[in-house]
């Protein structure tokens, strides 16, 4: 996602640093003890359940919230007390696509510039985006995807060191997700940090560089989308039907479903594939279909989840 | 200074925005001369009866819609067009930039002066065109332009201090048009509240601003006597609409 220089020159510092935030919402308790830190020019996704706090923490990284306790850094700025200071450095794409529906896109973006000290070129952030051809449309003539575009421009315009997406491609068809991810990837390129909070594993698998599993109001999981919930450790399964012939051996006959496919856990899958295809070649019986299935992010998300509702 | 610049350069696009929304824009021109050609149709051949003076139905009429015309642009226009943009999320988005909260309203409170004083000019050429209503000059001019602007000034912060009520932007017209409704009528803007009309409705028309307003903008018109005190009445609930909307306003929808 971001370029080896840029990483290398970059990651040693840190663009986001909260320690200990809590905040409650009367009885309710959104965040209870959080922890985050985020390197400058890395793309960072915060999965998580709905209710699981996810929205406050950002509301309070945003400056929208104040926090109870804790602390909070922002380009080391404390958002809660300074956060005009903080407005200038930071692009937010809210949820809702939110613009006056009666100006253009072009109007849109030349009002937003105009609150910035050092706004992005209205040509470069309609290519950035992808709008070009609807500069002149008004707002509420564009469609879900443009209009969601558009906010993503809207967050560029004060070219930002920080940006929060909140959800960003919700509702959007698998093209239209397809082109958002790739505006995602082109702002890490150009060395921004993105915050990034979504339902989709494919979504964090795509984009993140570094993923953050929030539950109950704390943070359960961080790693690489490859390596969360040691998924790279965990057992993997290997799948396959038997042609005709005997059955294989004591160890390698796994378990057999409803469509004949036999399943083997396996946590040694080099070992395992090459004791069974051995097996197979010796015998002349075929492995049809063979495939090795490791947990998806989305298996290891939903794992850690339940552990977090069982403890609840 | 470069508070005043970004809410004049807001202003510009708060204007666009007002005139690409032709039902809005339509009915907050086309009302009050719509209901002054209906009142004066209807009751405009006599003469109405103002303490020790009387003035021509018609008169009465232009005065109480240019009164009118000012108090849809500035409260209802403004409650509704700012409970709309906060229900959208777009009041939110705006909060998140460096553009401030000052300038933001200063655009908007300048914006409805602008539409309210094309609708009075508006009002008062129609009146004086069609029905010889006199328009106001020299210390009257004066007077009467002190009291459209504290007028102005109040009523955009009444409609402000209006949208903490406004629970979302579909009940907007409901609401506000409870607000203001009932009290036009109580205030004597559509019906003339004459030397017999009762003494709680004359109260009602005492205590809310409305009336005194209505009264200021008459004097300009119709020659009426002019009291600072209408003045005084319309300021104060200005400032407190003006404290309410500073401690409650919210940038938010209510959700």
């Amino acid at each position: 996602m971001t370029t080896p220089t840029q990483s290398a020159s970059s990651s040693t510092e840190v663009a986001i640093r909260v320690s200990g935030l809590e905040k409650s919402y009367g009885s309710v308790h959104a965040v209870r003890g959080l922890d985050l830190e985020v390197h400058r020019g890395e793309i960072f996704a915060i999965l998580g359940p709905n209710g699981a706090g996810k929205t406050t923490t950002i509301e309070i990284l945003e400056g929208y919230r104040q926090r109870d306790r804790g602390s909070v850094e922002v380009l080391g700025i404390d958002p809660g007390r300074q956060r005009q200071q903080l407005k200038a450095r930071v692009g937010i794409v809210p949820q809702q696509a939110s613009s006056d529906p009666f100006l253009t896109v072009e109007e849109t973006l030349q009002m937003y510039a105009g609150y910035y000290p050092h706004p992005k070129g209205i040509d470069e952030l309609l290519t950035v985006v992808g709008l070009q051809e609807k500069r002149t449309s008004r707002v509420q003539r564009l469609s879900g995807g443009q209009q969601r575009r558009l906010d993503v421009a809207i967050a560029l315009v004060g070219d930002p060191e920080l940006l929060f997406l909140d959800e960003p491609t919700t509702g959007f068809d698998p093209s239209a997700r397809h082109e958002a991810w790739g505006v995602v990837k082109s702002l890490a390129r150009l060395g921004k940090t993105v915050i990034l909070t979504t339902h989709y594993m494919d979504e964090a698998q795509n984009l993140a560089d570094r993923v953050a599993v929030v539950a109950g109001g704390r943070v359960v999981a961080l790693g690489t989308p490859d390596t969360l919930g040691a998924r790279d450790v965990a057992t993997a399964e290997i799948r396959f039907r038997l042609g005709e012939g005997p059955r294989p051996p004591e160890g390698l006959d796994g378990e057999t479903d409803a469509s004949g496919y036999v399943h083997l856990s396996s946590l040694d899958v080099t070992q395992t594939l090459y004791d069974l295809t051995r097996w197979s070649l010796e015998t002349g019986v075929e492995l049809e279909g063979l495939q090795v299935l490791r947990p998806t992010l989305e298996d290891a998300y939903l794992h850690l989840i339940a552990d977090v509702e069982e403890m609840a | 200074m470069n508070a005043l610049r970004l809410a004049l350069r807001q202003l510009r696009y708060v204007n666009k925005a007002f005139w690409r929304n032709p039902p809005a824009a339509f009915f907050t021109f086309a009302f009050p001369l719509m209901f002054l050609v209906i009142f004066t149709s209807l009751l405009g051949h006599g003469t109405v009866q103002l303490g020790s003076r009387s003035i021509n139905v018609s008169t009465y009429y232009v005065a109480s819609m240019g009164s009118f015309s000012l108090i849809s642009a500035c409260f209802t226009n403004l409650a509704l067009s700012i409970s709309f943009q906060r229900d959208t999320d777009i009041l939110k988005r705006l909060d998140a930039t460096p553009l401030t909260r000052a300038a933001y309203f200063t655009s908007r409170v300048l914006h409805a002066l602008f539409v309210s004083i094309l609708l009075v000019v508006i009002t008062a050429a129609f009146g004086a065109a069609f029905y010889h209503a006199s328009v106001p000059s020299g210390i009257t001019l004066v007077r009467f332009l002190t009291m459209l602007l504290v007028g102005a000034a109040s009523f955009s912060a009444l409609g402000v201090a209006a949208t903490i009520a406004v629970p979302n932007a579909n009940a907007g017209p409901a609401v506000v048009n409870a607000m203001v409704l009932p009290l036009l009528f109580l205030s004597g803007i559509f019906i003339p509240l004459g030397n017999n009309a009762p003494t709680w409705i004359v109260w009602v028309a005492r205590i809310f601003p409305i009336r005194h307003f209505a009264l200021g903008m008459q004097s300009g018109f119709a020659g009426t006597s002019f009291q600072w005190s209408d003045v005084l009445v319309v300021g104060l609930w200005g400032l407190g609409a003006l404290v309410v909307a500073a401690r409650y306003f919210r940038f938010e929808p209510r959700r």
